[in-house]
């Protein structure tokens, strides 16, 4: 069980932390000044989040590693957060509908674990959980304003879900692993979970005449460690320091 | 012993309290309830603290300002420990902080369940004001304007 909540706490924190990684890139890049500070807010929080987690994980694991360590000491293959965290900001509207999928999947997630019994992973979950509400408020107002705005904005977003779509997929995936989290009250079953996610994006996609993709072909592979290309160039900027001086330290 | 560890556990509250919050320094940082618990025996001086955001920068240096400012008191064998749960709420602030803050500059946090969402402006009191951004410089404020004095000001928003 142990090492099967390390596996499934290393998945939950690389998203975090991929995702947060991407949104520090927006840095002095967002389109105006207000989005600058509200893009980089939400990519502390999820390094918040991830490192907690990842804190949490390294304990776990009985310390083998510390928590810098799993971030800069790993290898593409050993990450596990879905190819949806690494696709680029290509575009805002990218930013918009990545982020969106994947906070509401971080809500519903951090909604199950709030209420299992280990009050440090449950104590995070709830911490996640108030400051997660923020960034799907402000994603939904951003798909509501770019869905029902000009022609061009209307076409650069449903452009953005055309394109991110085929790795939803990978969100309801279920392995061995996460079967047993089922079991042990870690994870909701995936249909319930898609269920859950699906009201989420049919709501808003309704309100901003948006359509979801027919009959999409899914990419997965991140649980085996699989990525797109875009992972080795965010690890490969992430790491260089640790890589080039090892254990360099402040 | 158990009136003596008392005693211990207020002097260190007590030191704790002269500790200000690196971001807010109007503030220390046992009104702004980042301290949960303290253990003391012969052994051991341990100070549990809570961030308020999760990514809150300024939690590792509250960390060391408690080391420093113990070390200093003659504290040996200090131990930090990070906690979660219950987490940090800006209900746990009181009334007399929140006029600190209010006085400070910062508009202070409504309590949540409140029916009261009027955010006042902390330099002319007036409740005439609008949201500009709700991100600010830092995680736990948003900001904004006063419709009567015109000034830009911050309000600590409530979680």
């Amino acid at each position: 069980m142990n090492n099967e909540l390390f596996i499934f706490c290393l998945r939950l924190a690389d998203n975090c932390l991929i995702l947060a990684h991407r949104q520090s890139e927006l840095c002095s890049k967002s389109p105006f000044l207000e989005e600058d500070i509200a893009q980089t807010n939400f990519g502390l929080d999820l390094l918040g989040q991830a490192e907690a987690i990842y804190n949490f994980a390294a304990e776990i694991e009985g310390n083998i590693n510390t928590p810098d360590d799993l971030v800069y000491k790993r290898n593409e293959r050993s990450f596990y957060n879905f190819i949806l965290s690494e696709q680029p900001n290509t575009d805002f509207a990218f930013v918009v509908i990545r982020q969106y999928f994947m906070s509401v999947y971080l809500k519903i997630i951090y909604t199950t674990l709030s209420n299992i019994k280990d009050s440090e992973l449950s104590g995070i979950s709830l911490k996640a959980l108030k400051e997660l509400d923020y960034q799907i408020n402000h994603f939904e107002l951003w798909i509501k304003r770019l869905g029902l705005g000009t022609k061009e904005s209307k076409e650069k977003i449903q452009n953005a879900i055309n394109e991110l779509w085929i790795f939803t997929g990978e969100l309801f995936e279920r392995d061995n692993l996460d079967l047993n989290m089922e079991k042990n009250g870690y994870l909701l079953n995936s249909n319930l979970f898609y269920k859950k996610w699906i009201n989420y994006i049919n709501d808003i996609f309704n309100k901003s005449n948006l359509n979801i993709p027919k009959d999409a072909y899914m990419i997965t592979g991140s649980k085996n460690g699989i990525h797109s290309e875009y992972m080795g160039f965010i690890l490969t900027e992430m790491q260089f320091l640790q890589r080039t001086f090892p254990d360099a330290k402040w | 012993m158990q009136n003596g560890s008392k005693m211990i556990k207020n002097k260190i509250l007590s030191i704790l309290k002269q500790i200000p919050d690196p971001e807010i320094p109007a503030i220390n940082i046992v009104e702004l309830g980042v301290v949960r618990k303290i253990i003391c025996n012969e052994n051991i001086t341990q100070v549990s603290i809570t961030p308020t955001y999760i990514a809150c920068p300024a939690i590792d240096l509250i960390g060391k300002l408690i080391k420093e400012k113990l070390v200093k008191f003659g504290y040996k064998n200090i131990n930090i420990k990070m906690v979660y749960y219950p987490t940090w709420t800006t209900d746990w602030i009181s009334e007399e902080t929140k006029l600190k803050l209010k006085n400070y500059g910062i508009s202070p946090p409504n309590l949540i369940n409140s029916k009261n969402k009027k955010i006042i402006c902390p330099k002319c009191n007036s409740n005439n004001t609008s949201l500009k951004s709700f991100f600010s410089s830092t995680p736990c404020k948003s900001l904004h304007k006063c419709n009567d004095c015109i000034e830009p000001f911050e309000y600590f928003k409530c979680i």
